[in-house]
């Protein structure tokens, strides 16, 4: 049988041999200007894979995850940021890298997109304030980032910053907290397969409440850890002095691991309200998640390490 | 319109106002419009209420004096029992709703946390307050006891404040507007009665 291939078609119609070579290159561009395009609020679509590390309990409302939200670079109400973060722009977007590593530098979004393939990673977040959502969050392990850059044998710490941009964050107009928001984590927490850099939720880019472009998510912790729309990260051998521990050390720890047993003097953290939920329910420790974080904390006292 | 015609539509006018923000916080609880954390919304704005009513009932007198208009004080019982209502419902929401009236919780909230420990501290020193309110109570009480069982007010609204003040995490500046009036409603009434006292 013969066998018609290619009616017409002629070598000028193939993808000439450069623009494929450098196909990851649109790729990575097209979701950067998806990622851009978040901060007029209009979300993208993400392309991502499943992780194992996914919960599988009920996901919390959209609606809730981008309603009710503490981003105090937005105000301090819980609807603040919905109605405030929309003047953020987050295109262009540049993550400053240093300290003690072979390869720092200012990276651009579009650049540390290559860095790993984006995965869903369905989490549950415990805030400190006693509630808690189950979050579908897209990203990719900050180990890989972290490996990128070739940390030197003093990198023990890693510390984050926001954005500081008063004309397009109101709540950094008013100095409740020192700006910008520091957060900071020991490196083997850094690289703990849970840990990631979310870059979306429900498939689609993230919105600008939430952290856009990217922010840290670390779901053993309370949800003031994971740091949003991050700008600077930087190796270090000290630890870091985190901003809600500068305000408040009693109440505020560098560690700040969910832990049911160690309360915050204001708030029993015994039980949390899952959003949605009627009851309050029981908190685990490490949120659950103390079979791929608790031998990082052998030995340790954590009340006094809270 | 004659005089008791009008004095009744004030008078109801004030309840209607005191009324008003249960029947818009009731409105949006019945329409799933408390956000994505009703309970703790309910919470807080039945607290912030009773605050304000506490706060506009400690500044009847001197308004009234000020602006030379005595009859505004028939109010300050409604403005108080009020208060008193959405403290009530305040309390009774973290106590049934919010924590499922595990009362051992909450014993444990009292002792632990300070900011609970003055909230509950004026909630008890205000119900002497409205049980006495009554003209009947006043009677049996003489003028002068309850006048001075109801000074109790000024501790109990700086309490308010305080347990306020103590569960904001980092922007005070809403409690401390609220400890602004307040200090200035009671400094109101130092600067009097250390009038009065001078000789003249």
């Amino acid at each position: 049988m013969l066998i018609r291939n290619g009616r017409g078609l002629t070598e000028n119609d193939v993808t000439p041999h450069e623009i494929y070579l450098r196909r990851r290159e649109f790729m990575a561009a097209g979701l950067a200007a998806g990622l851009g395009l978040a901060g007029g609020a209009a979300a993208a679509p993400l392309a991502f894979r499943p992780s194992k590390w996914s919960t599988d309990e009920k996901r919390t409302k959209l609606e809730d995850i981008t309603g009710y939200n503490n981003f105090y670079e937005f105000g301090v109400d819980k609807d603040d940021p919905a109605k405030n973060a929309g003047r953020l722009k987050t295109s262009p977007w540049t993550i400053q890298i240093e300290g003690e590593c072979a390869k720092p530098g200012r990276y651009t979004l579009e650049d540390i997109l290559k860095t790993a393939p984006l995965e869903e990673r369905i989490y549950r977040l415990r805030c400190v304030e006693g509630w808690s959502m189950v979050i579908p969050w897209i990203g990719f392990p900050l180990a890989a980032l972290i490996g990128r850059v070739q940390p030197t044998s003093k990198a023990k710490f890693v510390s984050f910053e926001t954005l500081m941009r008063p004309d397009q964050m109101i709540g950094q107009r008013s100095p409740y907290l020192d700006w910008p928001y520091r957060e900071g984590l020991r490196i083997d927490e850094a690289v703990n397969p849970l840990t990631i850099m979310a870059v979306g939720l429900y498939g689609q880019t993230l919105p600008n409440q939430n952290g856009a472009p990217i922010r840290l998510v670390v779901p053993w912790k309370y949800g003031f850890k994971s740091i949003k729309s991050v700008v600077k990260i930087r190796l270090q051998e000290t630890q870091p002095k985190t901003t809600w521990q500068m305000l408040n050390a009693r109440e505020y720890g560098f560690y700040s691991n969910v832990n049911p047993a160690v309360d915050h003097p204001r708030w029993s953290q015994a039980n949390e309200r899952r959003i949605g939920e009627f009851r309050r329910r029981e908190t685990l420790l490490f949120n659950g998640y103390g079979d791929q974080v608790a031998s990082m904390y052998r030995g340790m006292d954590l009340r006094k390490f809270y | 319109m004659d005089r008791k015609t009008r004095d009744r539509i004030v008078y109801w006018a004030v309840w209607l106002a005191c009324f008003a923000p249960f029947v818009w916080l009731a409105a949006q609880a019945a329409l799933g419009e408390l956000g994505a954390n009703p309970i703790e919304r309910l919470i807080r704005q039945l607290g912030v209420w009773g605050l304000r009513l506490l706060i506009v009932g400690l500044a009847i007198t001197p308004a009234a004096r000020i602006f030379r208009q005595p009859r505004l004080i028939r109010f300050r019982r409604t403005i108080g029992l009020f208060a008193f209502a959405y403290v009530s419902a305040h309390l009774l929401t973290y106590v049934g709703v919010d924590q499922y009236f595990d009362l051992a919780a909450v014993w444990r909230d009292i002792l632990k946390r300070p900011f609970i420990t003055l909230g509950m501290l004026g909630f008890v020193l205000l119900i002497p307050l409205a049980v006495t309110s009554t003209n009947g109570m006043i009677r049996r009480l003489g003028p002068q006891a309850w006048r001075r069982l109801h000074w109790l007010i000024y501790a109990i609204v700086p309490l308010g404040v305080v347990h306020y003040y103590l569960l904001v995490k980092a922007d005070h500046r809403p409690p401390l507007v609220y400890g602004a009036i307040v200090l200035a409603l009671l400094g109101w009434r130092v600067v009097e009665r250390l009038r009065s006292l001078r000789p003249s």
